[in-house]
């Protein structure tokens, strides 16, 4: 049990890291919030309740307000994400050609839903609508790599890699 | 990677352009380099082409050609370029100046091409272009898919490197800027783009010109917006027009402000296009650095300054005014339109927003004029339109054709029809917004006010293509489940009726739909059509009303027999294998993936009923059409 949590705990803010991105890179304008977010997330792989805590008070926008754009946007996330992220395309021509089964066949074999993370934080599925890669559908994203014309059988190799990690 | 690096520090030496004289006095100095007779090797590296390796072609290319020996002759140079549009058949490579065309090249493809294309000017048979009928073709401009567009928008995409402004310049790019700072006046520009009666190419199609004179007559700071966030799932023509050619769209920007007296711009990209982020943010840093964008620019005085924001993956915030929100820095959500945003618009000042293929045709109305452009295409609709053609068609990718077009020659001459044989069902416009439209529509021409009439709209320009396998009552209940999830919430037309259009459709589609379904949905529809805030509420009902209108037939088999023909809808169909029809090749069997299907070699195979799970893998594979659904 203390081996699952631990991996959850969350993880220990560098306020140097925090202050090069709200201060340096946005100049604490309250309008590169969404920006200052994004970069927030792609430091710690989610948004750390602590980290957004800073934020508010730097750029002097209530917590709510910061708490309102990270649910209203689909890519922000409040939870942690797992090592190994996978993106189901699930745009019109991709769903067209069955990534709607794919998602299906994750979840029966993993447990995860849409948007869910594996107890033991190595696989994150997140879907998303449309990668403009239509030409290559059905499309599937992991880690960044994109994974054109994919099938189930592509789907089972991602999944043993992200487990064997 | 490694040339467009090289091509970016090569522009670091480039000069200073003070004066629009000075711009086509450097322009004629690059022809050297950039004329069409240099000899070059052109590979697409646009975000179709490179999951299939694009990038790993284009750097052995390279490295290929620098260790060659040419005997003294001239080495082609290597250049990686954005989306050719011909997305299906990537990664392509072409050689210039012959114009020979090679598709689906593959890493190990590349010394073939050197030695025998290149060095000995011989043709490599498998690497060639054919058609349905095994056509070969060899240059680009034969094959139909090319042939039968007139490209105008997209016409330095796939030619020029996006990451290398010289490029651009070479092709004529801030000519039309230069023209618009040095001769014109900002009235002169309004009136040019009003005379083109250019509509915005966004989808809700409001004449432009009338937008900037609106926007030209208001007080205050004024601000140039370009709308990136692209969210049409199945429309990529934005993608590629930043990826392929971003200094077209900030020289329409540039023109923009001109025309309107703003010094300041924003560009709102989609978080999903990272490769866009990359060619937008490297164009504007070497714009700036040769005084085209930035303070002062081409030495006329006039400044204009444009930065690049960050969508964080909300559909809504393609509508202008969640888009300006958002822009500031909060949640996208629209506001009413009696306040309108060329008046109050981001910041609260007046603001001129527009679709990215709307300032991409800019720079040629100003260069050739608004009654050049206004010859093209039909009296209501000018110009070219750039539609991404996508799902069961065979030549997937991107499409310029005239305005007033009608769908089929897209879909069938250009498109090149429907896959392995099956019949065409219906085609899909205007993304969730837009609807399906079916084969009796098919010669309409392709405008703003026919695809209104049909029921759909023109939209950003998605067109999706559907065939007889596919569930109409399923698409409906795929879009409609799709803006539940975008739809922003402060509505309750919207945000309800979303909700309770898509149980019915989930209930239909598990078969447990009701005889007054489909009118329960039109009355819900026609709510959600009427009363919503925004154009992205009122037009959400569209694809339920446009698949009842056209589809009904189908509704009403999935709700009174309990059937979905096309065998989508899972518990509505049953698999069978047509013992005449199957030669026992045994890819049914190989491919079932719980061993449903036995059967000898050569002999008709049995799919086990009980153990069938739908995958419909079986019905994929089979070069026989022996898998039926029932």
């Amino acid at each position: 049990m203390a081996g699952i949590e631990s991996k959850c705990t969350e993880p220990e803010i560098d306020y140097n890291v925090l202050n090069s991105i709200i201060v340096d890179r946005y100049n604490q304008n309250r309008e590169n919030l969404i920006m200052m977010m994004q970069a927030i997330q792609k430091q710690y792989r989610y948004l750390p309740i602590t980290a957004l805590r800073y934020l508010s008070d730097k750029v002097q926008v209530p917590l709510i307000k910061i708490f309102e754009i990270a649910t209203f946007y689909a890519s922000f996330s409040l939870k942690p994400k797992g090592k190994n992220i996978i993106n189901i395309c699930t745009g019109t021509a991709c769903h067209l050609k069955g990534t709607g089964k794919m998602v299906e066949h994750i979840t029966s074999k993993v447990g995860i839903k849409s948007g869910e993370t594996t107890p033991d934080m190595l696989l994150t599925m997140d879907n998303v609508n449309c990668v403009g890669a239509c030409a290559v559908a059905p499309v599937i994203v992991f880690n960044e790599k994109y994974y054109p014309e994919a099938d189930l059988s592509v789907i089972n190799t991602l999944l043993d890699q992200a487990k064997s990690e | 990677m490694q040339q467009l690096k090289q091509a970016a520090e090569s522009n670091v030496n480039t000069p200073r352009i003070t004066s629009p004289k000075a711009l086509e006095d450097y322009r004629a100095s690059l022809a050297s380099k950039y004329g069409h007779d240099v000899p070059t090797v052109i590979i697409c590296c646009g975000t179709g082409c490179r999951p299939s390796n694009a990038v790993e072609v284009a750097e052995l290319l390279e490295k290929g050609l620098a260790e060659a020996d040419f005997q003294g002759k001239i080495v082609p140079h290597v250049k990686a370029t954005g989306c050719h549009g011909f997305c299906s058949r990537g990664p392509i490579v072409e050689l210039e100046p012959q114009g020979i065309f090679y598709q689906k090249v593959k890493p190990k493809d590349v010394p073939e091409i050197i030695e025998k294309t290149i060095k000995g000017g011989e043709l490599i048979k498998h690497l060639q272009y054919k058609d349905a009928s095994k056509k070969v073709f060899t240059h680009t401009n034969e094959i139909p898919f090319y042939a039968k567009q007139s490209r105008l928008v997209l016409k330095n995409i796939g030619k020029i490197n996006p990451f290398d402004i010289d490029d651009a310049i070479a092709t004529g790019t801030y000519g039309a800027l230069a023209k618009a700072l040095s001769s014109m006046t900002p009235g002169q520009i309004i009136e040019e783009v009003k005379t083109s009666f250019i509509k915005g190419r966004g989808g809700a199609g409001f004449p432009t010109g009338i937008k900037w004179e609106s926007c030209a007559s208001q007080i205050g700071n004024r601000y140039i917006i370009c709308n990136a966030d692209e969210g049409d799932p199945g429309a990529f023509m934005d993608r590629s027009l930043l990826e392929g050619d971003p200094h077209r769209i900030l020289e329409g920007m540039a023109i923009a402000a001109k025309a309107i007296g703003s010094n300041r711009g924003y560009i709102y990209v989609r978080l999903e296009y990272p490769l866009a982020i990359q060619t937008l943010t490297q164009a504007i840093q070497q714009a700036e650095a040769m005084g085209l964008l930035g303070d002062n620019i081409m030495g006329t005085g006039f400044n204009f300054k444009v930065s690049l924001s960050m969508g964080a993956g909300a559909f809504v915030c393609g509508e202008s005014s969640a888009l300006m929100s958002s822009l500031e820095g909060k949640v996208g959500r629209p506001r009413p339109k009696y306040i309108r945003s060329v008046e109050k618009g981001f910041r609260d000042s007046p603001s001129n927003l527009n679709n990215v293929e709307t300032y991409a045709n800019i720079p040629d109305i100003i260069l050739k004029g608004g009654e050049w452009y206004k010859s093209i295409g039909t009296k209501e609709s000018t110009g070219t339109k750039v539609f991404s053609l996508t799902g069961n068609v065979h030549n997937i990718g991107l499409v310029e054709v005239p305005m007033g077009v009608p769908l089929r020659e897209i879909i069938f001459d250009i498109g090149g029809g429907v896959p392995k044989k099956r019949a065409f069902k219906a085609v899909q416009t205007g993304g969730p917004s837009g609807g399906c439209i079916p084969a009796q529509h098919l010669d309409i021409p392709v405008s703003f006010e026919s695809l209104d009439q049909v029921g759909s709209i023109m939209g950003s320009g998605g067109m999706i293509v559907m065939d007889e396998n596919i569930c109409m009552v399923e698409v409906a209940r795929y879009f409609t489940h799709f803006l539940v999830e975008e739809s922003c919430g402060q509505c309750t037309p919207c945000r309800e009726g979303l909700i309770r259009m898509e149980e019915i459709l989930e209930r239909i589609t598990h078969g447990e739909g009701r005889e007054e379904d489909p009118d329960t949905l039109e009355e819900i529809g026609k709510f959600v059509t009427n009363f919503s805030l925004c154009g992205l509420g009122t037009s959400a009902a569209n694809p339920v009303l446009s698949t009842i209108r056209h589809f009904r037939e189908e509704y009403e088999t999935h709700i009174r027999h309990k059937k979905c023909p096309a065998g989508v809808c899972k518990p509505l169909y049953s698999l069978k294998i047509d013992e005449e029809k199957c030669v026992g090749c045994g890819i049914c069997k190989k491919r079932c993936p719980v061993n449903a299907i036995t059967g000898d070699k050569k002999k008709p195979h049995v799919l086990e009923i009980e153990k069938c799970i739908k995958c419909m893998e079986c019905h994929k594979n089979c070069d026989f059409a022996a898998v039926i659904v029932l």
